[in-house]
């Protein structure tokens, strides 16, 4: 049966953060294999607001890939490798160093990563960052750590964006890939959904109801300049960009039913209509070769996911079992299709193996949406529910860690992982 | 939500001075800028205040012009009888089929857009919370297109009418019963200025 354990792990120093690094991880299953390594707390760290050792331990436990330990003793990165001890607590890999601030009030960053079993090192860095990229910095020394280890890049510096809302408040929110260290990209009275993220990652392409109907914009993330791309008649919706990052698959109900449309980037030209059906046609989802493009479609009577060539011709169907399937998603490696499907009133995020055909239903939750791939293909990120709230859960892909991403008292929703950029 | 602007200010000061100095300090991250929307007519123009509304400004001296030899009085009782009928029409699960209960709201409806071809109207299709939000939205278009065409099978016009989509998000009542949701699958019948 499944085993399950719960997890809080709480970082940051007493001084006042923006948002506590805060995340609930449950294990559910046995035999997961996952790689030992020991934290050190490094010295000085905390002192800049940010402790950086308790976010690189939150990352690497949330990938599922590795299980850390804490010593109890300050190791930095000129410290002799205690190995006795070390092997003892059954850890083959040690991350020591050390955090200084400078008198320009940046920090120096230090570090090491031994091998415990052959005591040997495998790197030693050294960095110096502003103090606002702290967190930041952590997210690199675990993705350094992470792709030493498993040889996959890792995903901890990459960014998400989703949508908060608060009382009548929606904001479109930007953060690291934990959820924490958030930005406000938008603010708005009405609805924000479906956020996409360009390729380049410094756009996104976003759904805003503020002219009181659903029309499609893209922001500059860096510069917050903004245009509407797509406002006709009807509904404007489900943003996907192409992987050439010069056009985007979109939803346009200008000729009656919702049916999917190419634009260019810039909104410039006239939509070139993707998809002729009497039904409903929306959620585009491009393969990363950018030749297909997946969505979803009631022309069968409930909806279920199909896909089309970019360059128009046969729509073929891709999903049979269950009679609700949404919310199509592609893994980088363009194996999987991960969607949200419905058995009973349980909405559930499920993967599909489009080689084989096997589906497997990924959480034990009921009210999941908006499945989005870590750039890396290793993680999934959704919506869900949990006491009331709209939260965001991450899982791998054997659905045996999902870690829940939490924030001060607000409902989370409409995650969208960005790419690898910094 | 409650510290974005000012701080990527000071960080951006701050990074500014810091390169002044010639400091070797990595300038790589990424400042988010925070903006509040902008109504689609403006962008491009100064953005209005934060509440201040998309509203056109009205002169005084601006007068309507009633013109009674073309049934101007027969017009506006028309659109006061829509008005009283109701402007919500209600769906069945997972349907967008305009029901028998709707047609005294239609009627009306349809009655005071054929008497005054200038009169216009937004449907906003809403949906249930159940299910994703743009498969929602897609369906609450799909009910506003229903009863848009519904409408003009009795004498509106296309031009007078421009059927839209809330989805699931601006529910009608909260509540997670079938009572609530069955106040949610809806489409309201707006006068479009």
């Amino acid at each position: 049966m499944w085993s399950r354990r719960r997890f809080a792990a709480a970082c940051g120093s007493a001084l006042a953060l923006p948002a506590s690094a805060q995340f609930r991880l449950e294990i559910s299953g046995v035999g997961a294999t996952q790689i030992p390594v020991a934290i050190a707390p490094l010295r000085g760290d905390g002192a800049g607001g940010v402790a950086l050792a308790p976010i690189v331990r939150a990352d690497l436990e949330r990938s599922g890939a590795f299980r850390t330990l804490a010593p109890a003793q300050q190791l930095d990165e000129r410290a002799a490798l205690p190995q006795q001890e070390l092997r003892a607590a059954g850890a083959d890999a040690l991350l020591a160093g050390s955090t200084t601030r400078l008198a320009d009030g940046s920090f120096d960053i230090r570090y090491k990563l031994w091998d415990v079993v052959r005591a040997q090192e495998h790197f030693a860095r050294a960095t110096t960052v502003l103090a606002g990229d702290l967190r930041l910095a952590a997210h690199r020394i675990a993705d350094e750590i992470f792709e030493k280890l498993t040889g996959d890049k890792g995903v901890f510096a990459t960014r998400i964006a989703y949508v908060t809302k608060a009382g009548r408040q929606f904001s479109l929110q930007v953060t690291g890939a934990d959820g924490e260290g958030g930005h406000v990209a938008l603010t708005s009275n009405e609805p924000i959904i479906s956020p996409a993220w360009s390729p380049n990652g410094r756009e996104l392409a976003y759904v805003s109801f503020e002219t009181q109907k659903a029309v499609i914009w893209v922001q500059d993330v860096l510069s917050g300049k903004r245009a509407p791309i797509a406002n006709f008649r009807g509904s404007n919706s489900a943003p996907a960009w192409a992987p050439n990052g010069r056009e985007l698959a979109v939803t346009l109900s200008r000729e009656g039913p919702a049916q999917l449309h190419l634009i260019n980037r810039d909104g410039i030209g006239t939509p070139r209509r993707l998809t002729a059906s009497s039904s409903i046609d929306t959620e585009p989802a491009f393969s990363p070769d950018g030749r297909t493009v997946y969505f979803v479609s009631d022309r069968g009577g409930g909806p279920q996911i199909y896909r089309v060539p970019a360059a128009g011709g046969n729509v073929e169907r891709v999903t049979f079992s269950g009679s609700y399937n949404i919310s199509p998603a592609i893994s980088p490696d363009g194996t999987t299709l991960a969607y949200v499907a419905r058995s009973g009133n349980s909405f559930r995020v499920t993967t599909l193996d489009l080689a084989s055909g096997a589906v497997q239903t990924l959480s034990d939750t009921n009210d999941d949406e908006s499945p989005s791939f870590a750039p890396n293909g290793r993680l999934l990120l959704y919506a869900s529910r949990a006491q009331g709230r709209d939260v965001l859960m991450t899982t791998t892909l054997d659905g045996k860690i999902r870690t829940r991403l939490v924030t001060s008292g607000v409902d989370m929703r409409e995650p969208a992982w960005g790419p690898f950029v910094r | 939500m409650n510290h974005a602007p000012v701080r990527t200010l000071a960080a951006l000061t701050l990074a500014a001075l810091l390169a002044a100095c010639g400091s070797t300090v990595k300038l790589d991250e990424t400042p988010v800028e925070t903006r509040t929307p902008v109504p689609v007519a403006n962008v491009g123009k100064t953005p209005s205040p934060p509440g201040g509304g998309a509203a056109a400004p009205v002169a005084q001296s601006q007068v309507a012009t009633v013109n009674v030899g073309q049934g101007a009085a027969g017009a506006a009782a028309a659109a006061a009888a829509a008005t009283a009928a109701g402007r919500v029409v209600y769906f069945d699960f997972d349907s967008f089929v305009v029901r028998d209960d709707a047609r005294p709201v239609i009627e009306a409806h349809a009655k005071a857009l054929v008497a005054n071809k200038a009169h216009k109207l937004t449907i906003e299709g809403h949906t249930d919370e159940r299910g994703g939000r743009e498969y929602n939205l897609a369906l609450g278009q799909k009910r506003a297109e229903s009863v848009a065409k519904a409408l003009t099978l009795l004498g509106a016009t296309d031009a007078q009418l421009e059927p839209v989509s809330f989805g699931k998000e601006r529910p009608a009542v909260q509540g997670s019963d079938e009572a609530a949701w069955a106040r949610n699958r809806r489409a309201e019948l707006k006068d479009k200025q």
